[in-house]
């Protein structure tokens, strides 16, 4: 992976529009997130491999970036994503990397599944 | 002084699980010549660390944590390992009837004298509670006097208040290359910590020590 450049990200955002595509959306902290730190709330979501067909997906804003995708009637969005890539199965994969290198937070899109 | 055993099975959800405070252990033991088996349910597909400028991605990391842990078990000398496909961080949610059904079948299998696993609720993340309680879900169906002997792993901040001190210690210290092999196999999981951790055994930093040559265990008492 490697640093957003927005405005590639945006033509990559484009070109899955009005497409079915597979989501993998992930936020987390960590599990050991409250072991480390007594009484810190940890909270994170998760899904993959949700089909879905967005009219319109943009990137916004300076490092760390957010990213929306506007559904026909409804919305994903990621906030604090910094890095993607496109890999050898044309996969759009996008993260929020911390300084130190842990992820915080993935949006992914598909126009195959997700492995398992 | 390490109990010889007929076989020792160790079952963790995570690559690497294994290699922090088990892995002198195993290598013991396949020292001695007691065969050991180790079943791993996932590949730590949702770990965190991919580093900065990343070294993986989400896609990427599972493929890369198990060739790590085919590392880690050649480093112990280990030769059944076997990956049990479920998903990090999905444990606790498969149905306990199917996790309970896989320990079974690993157990009729192998036939241990002897598990590894994580004590359930003192072990800090769902997917080791889980396996824990799938371990002793298991075992506590079998007869009394069929059942194999049960060390546990408990590092939650409040085990001592619950559990005491660990009732067995295993002096490891002729496995402890290995053991810093085993760790150093994981490097995408370890790479940092084992930076600070080899220049404080280089230091003879007690503790570091300890922690090298020392495994303890909590022995699961059934009620």
């Amino acid at each position: 992976m490697e640093i957003v450049k927005p405005d590639q990200l945006q033509e990559l955002l484009n070109s899955f529009a009005n497409k079915d595509v597979y989501i993998h959306l992930e936020t987390t902290n960590g599990a050991y997130a409250a072991h480390f730190k007594e009484g810190f709330f940890n909270a994170g979501a998760f899904i993959r491999n949700v089909v879905v067909k967005y009219e319109l997906g943009k990137v916004a804003g300076e490092s760390p970036h957010r990213v929306g995708l506007k559904l026909p009637s409804g919305w994903i969005y990621a906030q604090g994503i910094t890095h993607y890539t496109v890999d050898e199965h044309d996969r759009l994969l996008m993260a929020g990397l911390d300084p130190d290198g842990k992820l915080a937070v993935a949006l992914e899109i598909s126009e195959t599944p997700f492995t398992y | 002084m390490i109990k010889e055993e007929r076989h020792v099975l160790v079952i963790f959800p995570h690559p690497d699980d294994e290699a922090f405070g088990v892995s002198g252990t195993i290598s013991t033991y396949i020292d001695m010549g007691v065969p050991v088996t180790y079943a791993c349910l996932t590949l730590g597909e949702m770990g965190r660390n991919l580093g900065n400028p990343p070294f993986a991605n989400r896609e990427t990391l599972p493929q890369i944590r198990k060739q790590e842990l085919k590392n880690a078990a050649a480093a112990m000398g280990l030769t059944d390992l076997r990956m049990m496909g479920l998903r990090d961080k999905t444990i606790e949610f498969e149905d306990d009837e199917k996790m309970i059904k896989l320990v079974a079948d690993l157990i009729e299998d192998t036939n241990p004298s002897l598990i590894i696993t994580f004590y359930p609720g003192l072990s800090v993340h769902p997917d080791h509670d889980a396996t824990g309680r799938a371990v002793v879900g298991a075992v506590g169906r079998m007869k009394e006097s069929e059942r194999p002997t049960l060390y546990t792993i408990a590092f939650a901040n409040n085990t001592a208040e619950i559990l005491g001190a660990p009732d067995v210690i295993h002096n490891v210290e002729g496995a402890a290359q290995k053991k810093l092999n085993t760790l150093n196999a994981h490097a995408s999981q370890t790479v940092w910590m084992m930076r600070d951790m080899e220049k404080r055994l280089a230091d003879k930093d007690p503790e570091a020590l300890k922690w090298l040559h020392e495994e303890k265990f909590f022995t699961y008492r059934w009620e």
